[in-house]
């Protein structure tokens, strides 16, 4: 594959000093950070180890960079950076918003910033770029998919991905597998159906489509009461997935179904929605799925990183797939065909959920349904885990998210039997937020550090063969743990809590740690590098 | 609040369409005037209703027009307006005859009831009050054990006129603001490796630092590896009943505390 890659990219004429290297999407991260997640397993999980336990301590600011936004909605305005940056030959990429930049990767400087005229969407985040040689893709709220030109920031083309107007918005790092974009959408406002696209790198046209939730007659259909029920029957895609690429398959998560907390016209398991699938990303046809949320009720969008684990369960090598999903549980699947190996809960009292069927699969509790007069749900809408990314070290075979034990109130409001929109409401209550080391061969929790605040922030996590994990606490902190015991070895104060994935790359024989803070990000190595 | 929208759609046309603050997360289209929305649904209900229901999420005999494409793409009257005279003859709609204003209101009024299901923020609750008041007076005095910090006669005396059903229901699971700005503070006591304990209200703790203020007022400030913290949290015992109660259970306190007025 890494041949006809290159093949197709040299004719296209666009490899240049400043282009990704295909090659590198199929490598452990190191000079580079060319994806969303590093590379395609989603582990997070660095093989650098210049800085490690017996130097951390001494990690210093080589830079810190605020970027203000223009143009569009947030015009002036505040900029929180959810995106992971790409690194590619020297230089960050990243977005938000309407906005995107190219930072000097040594210094931060801005080398330039693209701004987008929005015709308006939910502005909730942008995750990131996608990148194919000198090309970069990102999503805008208002669901364009918007093409530069890496070396000048320039835009390529732009092409509608859904329609604002129905309520969609838009915001994941577009996923580059060979010549194919693959996009996600999102949005529940008004119960339309989800979907993932695939687009041509260099024109944007459309591939394939595939659609979350069946039409009437097809595979699936049979787990929805109607074709009303079907067709709006959410599973946004809004987070990007990971991919094999000796099995050819793209896995990734997808959205709950709607209407979002009125499920009395959509009985059923409501398929393909709150699940994890895999797609041949060639054709965008599902190979397997596995549902870790059956007929959802409580806005526990599956999106969460499948993470692709290369090891042994019980005795025996395999390819798997990992996943702490937004409810409560940790589910780990083959990923060859998406049989389930384990499912285990990672914080207590998931009480939305009476245990697991034969197949591992939660079993909702109907008595935990939102109701009129509200009902106590563990955990709450935000879930035990969501978007913020996970790491996993093949050096300590455990995998880390950041997690939050929460109650909420669920109240139904929308009674009538076609319920529209969300059908109800939800409060959160109280929420504690903690880092999970799960070990991925038992699913138990080998270790836990509970944040002395409630609530607050929760960030993505790196692991590194540094001996080291990277994330951000509650309060305003990046930090450094030991990733066998979760003992704090280095952390630094910044203006506002870490809200993205840390990333870490080397150039010119350094180490870099980059952290995205609200507006800003700040970039460490160690003294005398 | 939406410049960007006003320009996009034309600075006259749009003039009277606004975007309300308060629901700028959820609603990012232009508001519709409420007295174009009010003409549009007395239009609504004498031309359109009978098929379509009077709320437009539909009858047996007309489809929704809440989620129709159609309706969601229209500005104005744009799409809706044609759909509106021709009508779909062989799908059993007639054509209307109808003026642009008509027109334009009609179309005000299914953007409300659009951005209506999109603002759940608004949802009504109602119908909140299910419980039993006398097991909810049990379980306060029981199994909760609120009256080991409550007093219906003290501190709780008068609540339900203070507070409506909705916002005590959050507030007594867990008073997050406090109740009524008197709430307790969270305080703490560090002991130092060497010297005496030092006690007050928590300012800031995180793994690395904790700041109390003393009780003479003065910021006193430890790194965390040179101390050892004991949080008193004032609220620890409602996060604690979370894990206690049934539906049952909350629904009777509740019903319990709007007795209190």
């Amino acid at each position: 594959m890494k041949k006809i890659l290159l093949g197709a990219l040299l004719c296209a004429g666009v490899l240049s000093a400043q282009a990704l290297d295909p090659a590198k999407l199929l490598q452990p991260p190191t000079d580079s950070w060319p994806t969303y997640n590093g590379d395609y397993t989603g582990r997070r999980y660095s093989p650098l180890k210049q800085i490690n336990q017996s130097n951390v301590g001494t990690l210093n600011l080589a830079w810190t960079r605020r970027f203000t936004a223009g143009g569009g909605r947030g015009g002036g305005g505040p900029v929180s950076i959810k995106a992971t940056p790409l690194e590619v030959n020297g230089i960050l990429y990243f977005a938000a918003p309407d906005n995107a930049w190219a930072v000097d990767a040594r210094s931060g400087h801005e080398l330039w910033h693209y701004t987008w005229e929005t015709t308006g969407g939910l502005h909730i985040g942008n995750r990131g770029f996608g990148m194919y040689g000198d090309w970069l893709y990102f999503e805008t709220p208002d669901c364009y998919l918007v093409s530069l030109d890496a070396k000048t920031g320039k835009l390529r083309w732009n092409h509608q991905i859904a329609d604002v107007k129905q309520e969609y918005f838009c915001g994941p790092a577009p996923m580059v597998i060979k010549n194919h974009i693959i996009t996600g959408v999102g949005g529940d406002s008004l119960d339309v159906p989800g979907y993932l696209e695939s687009r041509d790198p260099e024109t944007g046209a459309l591939q394939w489509r595939w659609n979350t939730t069946p039409r009437p007659g097809e595979p699936g259909s049979e787990t929805w009461p109607s074709r009303g029920s079907m067709e709006h029957g959410g599973g946004m895609t809004w987070h990007s997935g990971t991919y094999d690429p000796e099995l050819n398959l793209y896995y990734f998560g997808t959205g709950n179904p709607n209407p979002v907390y009125a499920p009395q016209s959509r009985s059923g398991n409501n398929l393909y929605t709150c699940s994890i699938v895999a797609l041949n990303p060639d054709t965008g046809k599902l190979v397997w799925y596995y549902q870790v949320s059956p007929h959802d009720s409580h806005d526990f969008d599956n999106v969460e990183t499948p993470v692709l684990i290369d090891g042994e369960f019980k005795g025996q090598p395999r390819k798997m797939l990992a996943q702490a999903a937004r409810n409560g549980y940790f589910v780990l699947l083959d990923r060859t065909n998406g049989k389930n190996l384990l499912t285990a809960p990672f914080v207590e009292a998931l009480n939305w959920s009476k245990g697991l069927d034969a197949d591992g699969r939660p079993i909702p509790n109907p008595d935990k349904e939102a109701k009129p007069d509200g009902t106590l749900v563990s955990p709450t809408e935000g879930g035990a885990a969501n978007w913020f990314a996970p790491s996993f070290s093949p050096l300590t075979g455990l995998f880390y998210t950041h997690a939050s034990e929460s109650y909420g109130l669920d109240w139904k409001t929308d009674l009538s039997k076609t319920p529209e929109g969300y059908g109800g409401r939800n409060q959160t209550i109280w929420m504690q937020n903690l880092l999970q080391a799960i070990d991925y061969k038992t699913g138990k929790v080998v270790w836990s550090h509970r944040y002395p605040n409630q609530g607050g922030n929760r960030s993505g996590l790196l692991s590194t063969a540094g001996g080291l994990l990277f994330g951000g606490d509650p309060t305003s902190n990046v930090f450094a743990m030991d990733p066998v015991n979760g003992k704090m070895l280095w952390h630094a104060g910044l203006q506002s809590a870490v809200s993205n994935g840390p990333i870490t790359f080397g150039l010119d024989g350094r180490q870099y740690l980059v952290v995205g803070a609200g507006d800003s990000l700040y970039a460490f190595t160690l003294p005398g590098h | 609040m939406l410049p960007v929208l006003q320009r996009r759609a034309g600075l006259v046309a749009v003039a009277l369409w606004t975007a309300s603050l308060a629901s700028a997360q959820l609603i990012s289209r232009p508001i519709p005037p409420a007295d174009a929305v009010e003409r549009g649904k007395k239009e609504f209900v004498i031309q359109c209703a009978s098929c379509h229901g009077a709320d437009a999420r539909g009858e047996d005999d007309g489809p929704d027009l809440v989620r129709s494409v159609i309706v969601l793409d229209d500005e104005r009257g744009s799409l809706i307006g044609p759909v509106l005279r021709k009508g779909f003859p062989n799908e059993g709609m007639p054509g209307f005859d109808l003026s642009d204003a008509q027109i334009q209101d009609l179309s005000a009024f299914l953007r409300e009831r659009t951005q209506a299901a999109i603002n759940r923020n608004a949802y009504p609750l109602k119908d909140l009050l299910t419980g039993d008041a006398e097991a909810g007076a049990a379980f306060f005095n029981g199994a909760g054990r609120c009256n080991t910090c409550h007093s219906p006669t003290g501190d709780l005396a008068g609540l339900a006129s203070r507070f409506q059903p909705a916002q005590l229901q959050t507030r007594f699971l867990y008073p997050r603001g406090g109740r009524g700005g008197t709430a307790k503070p969270t305080t703490a006591t560090v002991t130092p490796r060497t010297g005496p304990t030092v006690s007050g209200t928590l300012e800031f703790i995180d793994d690395f630092t904790v700041v109390l203020r003393d009780t003479e007022g003065y910021n006193r400030s430890f790194s965390r590896d040179a101390v050892k913290v004991d949080i008193q949290d004032p609220l620890a015992a409602h996060a604690q009943l979370l894990k206690q109660y049934t539906d049952k259970n909350m629904h009777d306190v509740l019903a319990y505390l709007v007795t209190l007025k």
